[in-house]
């Protein structure tokens, strides 16, 4: 069990928690996440981990209320807790200084981008950073992300706010104007198959961050698993990132969907 | 309770001399009361072996013949004094029968469940190599022995010497890890079990089915152990929340790894991510860990209508009697070998056939077809016969070429073996590793290439055992209590 210690409401759907879990946040590096579980019943949940204070011992996950366990989640005070919070997983971002860093986050995909752009600028590198939503209000934690970036471009499907258009316009403006040395992406699947696609044209190294569905986190279900440059790999294990160029967008897709019929007809039959 | 079982003693000379070998061997083998398929197939959690009346229980006991050397002894891997509880069974000391067990079982109500009897200590009883009988039911005593003495409430916590105050860690709670546990805490070690996830059980939770181990089976081991004083740390991954280097820092002193073999093995074939296709692992889990397939889970789980189950291990029995529970029309167990090369329990092959899962033997998938949305909807299955022995004795299956045919499907459960879980191994430096990724022991003692780490079970194996992992663990706690002596 662990204590929500401070709650904020980005927008009506999107929320970042700050929770109680002091081994996690001494023994996090950027890019890590960790599963959460809310109620005896509860799904177990992967979360990427947006950022952490050792001090207070907390990490903070920013979560976008997609379905009936985000719902659960996003619906817990301070003071209350999750039943089951387990990390961190996975392998932690490679951070190098390697020259200029394009930091491309999308949507709820911006929380754990702020950590990796931070570990990159704090590498020494220049970091340019794109942020990109659906609308105004899913646009977050731009300060944060100006804090830790050089210059930042934000962008919107409806042009609510910054400029109009999807990420990879706005990354396309960087890539032609100066030289970029890697690309980091995270974000919807979606995104992330055409932000790589573009970096590919140019022949820019990218990572991906992916997002897939899991159960233990721990490679003991290959509920997770992307084919990669042709093989098979467990993204909690192996990734969660990879390299952008190698990954099967298409099938990784599918597979998100995979399970959306069932959770619909779950209650035709039952045990 | 101080328990001997001396052949010589009075008792067991009189209950010889009572019963004459002639009267013994007139006594058919007790049939297994059981949940008849139609019924059982309604229900995950409903156990199928309904297990032995104490009248059954003592009129079993009466065909072992209490041998001079019992042979059945051999084919424990822990050498269990198999006559020593019958003959208590017999003369009707329930409680002391299960005393008996406990002697050289930590879990003899998972075992008498789950161990392979048929290939271990029933194969080697007297009734059957001599007399070519059915052996005495040697698993169904012991369960009957352990279910009595627990749901008597008879059992006594074992007596613990005092404690040391020396910090143990246990890594991973599965039966190596239980059983490591409750040895040391009787010992008088001050342990601590840590859990990667969030239940305790190891594979007995999350992946034996309640259908043939009920969870209250497993929970009561675990209470017995919180009684003994043992600590449960769920949702700490050893390498990962914390290092063995920090748990050093916070006063442990010794280790014990079993941290299992729970990486699932795939194919590598062609369309082997279409969607619903799913481990056995995955699959289990779900359904087992999580509750998918009850109304109240928030875990969804596929559904297919017709269900192919790669393997032939218990593993995919136990996937297979979990589809057809979930309600598949039709469930086909592929598997490359014939029916006697199986490695899965003979019980659970009868159990699903009676459940009506298909078996397709001597067949092998080669690739998946999915449809246009990705969902599997063929396997393409190639025959297959057995050629040479290879090293481990069995023999190899070769392709028939030109045997290729497709089956429809909308399900399939990979269920061909798990690798080590490698999050320990990646994480501890120095530590000696063989190729196939297991944790290399001294077979004595247990203990590693890193002094203060002892490893066991599965981690060590490869995919084993549950009575294999949890004699490893015993062993491994004798040697720990022998390092510290005098300390
Ligand atoms: C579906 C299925 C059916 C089976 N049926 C039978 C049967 O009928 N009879 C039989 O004898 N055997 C059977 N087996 C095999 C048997 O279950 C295993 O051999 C046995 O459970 C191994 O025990 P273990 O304690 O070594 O590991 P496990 O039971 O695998 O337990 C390991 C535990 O360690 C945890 N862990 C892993 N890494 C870490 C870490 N870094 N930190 C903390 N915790 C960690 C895991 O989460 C897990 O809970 C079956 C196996 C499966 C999967
Ligand atoms: S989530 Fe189960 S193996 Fe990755």
């Amino acid at each position: 069990m662990n204590k929500i210690l401070g709650k904020t409401y980005f927008s009506e759907r999107v929320v970042k928690l700050e929770v109680e879990a002091p081994l996690i946040a001494k023994a996090r590096r950027p890019g890590n996440f960790v599963i959460v579980r809310v109620g005896e019943r509860g799904e177990r949940v992967p979360l990427t981990i947006a950022g952490a204070d050792t001090r207070r011992g907390s990490i903070t996950l920013v979560v976008q209320v997609v379905g009936a366990s985000s719902r659960k989640l996003c619906a817990l005070e301070v003071g209350d807790h999750v039943t089951d919070l387990v990390g961190p997983l996975g392998k932690p971002t490679r951070v190098e200084r390697v020259g200029t860093v394009l930091a491309c986050g999308g949507g709820v995909g911006i929380a754990p981008l702020l950590p990796i752009a931070g570990a990159f600028k704090e590498a020494g590198n220049r970091v340019v950073s794109v942020i990109a939503a659906r609308t105004r209000e899913f646009i977050i934690l731009e300060e944060e992300i100006r804090a830790c970036s050089d210059e930042v471009i934000v962008m919107t499907d409806d042009g609510s706010y910054g400029n109009k258009g999807v990420i990879t316009t706005g990354m396309e403006a960087v890539i032609v104007r100066e030289r970029v040395e890697l690309a980091v992406t995270i974000g919807p699947a979606i995104m992330m198959k055409f932000a790589a696609a573009l970096t590919r044209r140019h022949a820019i190294p990218t990572i991906a961050s992916l997002n897939a569905l899991m159960v233990d986190g721990t490679g003991m279900c290959g509920a997770c698993r992307v084919t990669v440059g042709g093989k098979t790999r467990f993204t909690c294990v192996d990734g969660p990132e990879f390299d952008a160029h190698e990954v099967d967008f298409d099938e990784m897709l599918a597979r998100l969907d995979g399970l959306r019929d069932e959770e619909r007809n779950k209650d035709i039959t039952s045990v | 309770m101080e328990i001997t079982s001396d052949r010589n003693e009075a008792w067991r000379k009189a209950l010889r001399v009572a019963f004459p070998a002639k009267d013994r061997l007139a006594i058919e083998r007790v049939t297994m009361p059981e949940v008849p398929p139609a019924e059982r197939v309604k229900s995950q959690r409903v156990e199928v072996n309904k297990g032995v009346t104490p009248a059954m229980a003592q009129r079993e006991a009466r065909r072992c013949m209490d041998c001079v050397t019992p042979a059945c002894m051999e084919g424990c891997p822990v050498g269990v004094d198999i006559p020593g509880f019958v003959k208590e069974i017999e003369r009707g000391e329930f409680t002391r029968a299960a005393a008996v067990l406990k002697r050289a079982s930590a879990l003899p109500a998972v075992c008498g469940r789950v161990c392979p009897q048929e290939k271990q200590c029933e194969e080697r009883c007297f009734l059957v190599q001599k007399l070519k009988k059915e052996a005495v039911a040697i698993g169904y005593l012991e369960r009957f022995a352990a279910d009595h003495e627990r749901e008597t409430g008879d059992a006594p916590l074992p007596e613990s010497l005092p404690a040391n105050g020396i910090r143990v860690a246990v890594v991973g709670s599965g039966p190596s890890g239980l059983s490591c546990a409750g040895d040391l805490a009787k010992a008088g070690f001050d342990v601590t079990v840590f859990e990667a996830l969030h239940e305790i059980g190891g594979v007995l939770k999350y992946g034996i089915p309640e259908f043939r181990l009920p969870n209250r089976v497993v929970d009561a081991e675990i209470d017995q152990l919180r009684r003994l004083g043992v600590r449960f740390v769920t949702n700490y991954i050893v390498g990962m929340t914390g290092t063995l280097d920090d748990l050093r820092a916070d006063g442990f002193r010794c280790f014990y790894i079993s941290s299992g073999a729970g990486l699932p093995r795939f194919m590598n074939i062609p369309g082997e991510n279409s969607n619903g296709i799913l481990s056995a692992n995955e699959y289990l889990t779900r359904v087992n860990l999580m509750g998918a397939g009850s109304v109240e889970a928030d875990t969804p789980v596929y559904r297919g209508r017709h269900v192919v189950v790669v393997g032939g291990g218990n593993t995919a029995m136990d996937s297979a009697r979990t589809a057809r529970r979930l309600g598949a029309e039709r469930v086909m167990i592929v598997y490359r070998r014939g029916e006697e090369e199986m490695p899965a329990r003979v019980e659970e092959v009868k159990h699903a056939r009676e459940e009506g899962c298909e078996f397709i033997t001597l067949t092998n998938p080669m690739a998946y077809l999915a449809d246009e949305r990705r969902r599997v909807k063929q396997v393409i299955v190639q025959r297959m016969t057995l050629g040479e022995a290879d090293e481990s004795g069995r023999r190899t299956p070769v392709a028939v070429e030109g045997s290729e045919y497709a089956l429809d499907t909308d399900m399939v459960i990979v269920a061909v073996g798990v690798s080590p879980n490698p999050i320990i191994p990646r994480s501890v430096p120095g530590l000696a590793v063989s190729r196939r990724g297991t944790i290399e022991v001294d077979p004595e003692s247990m203990q590693t290439s890193v002094p203060d780490l002892y490893a066991g079970g599965d981690i060590v194996r490869g995919g084993a055992t549950v009575i294999l992992a949890m004699g490893d663990g015993r062993r491994a706690a004798q040697h720990i209590c022998r390092r510290f002596s005098g300390t």
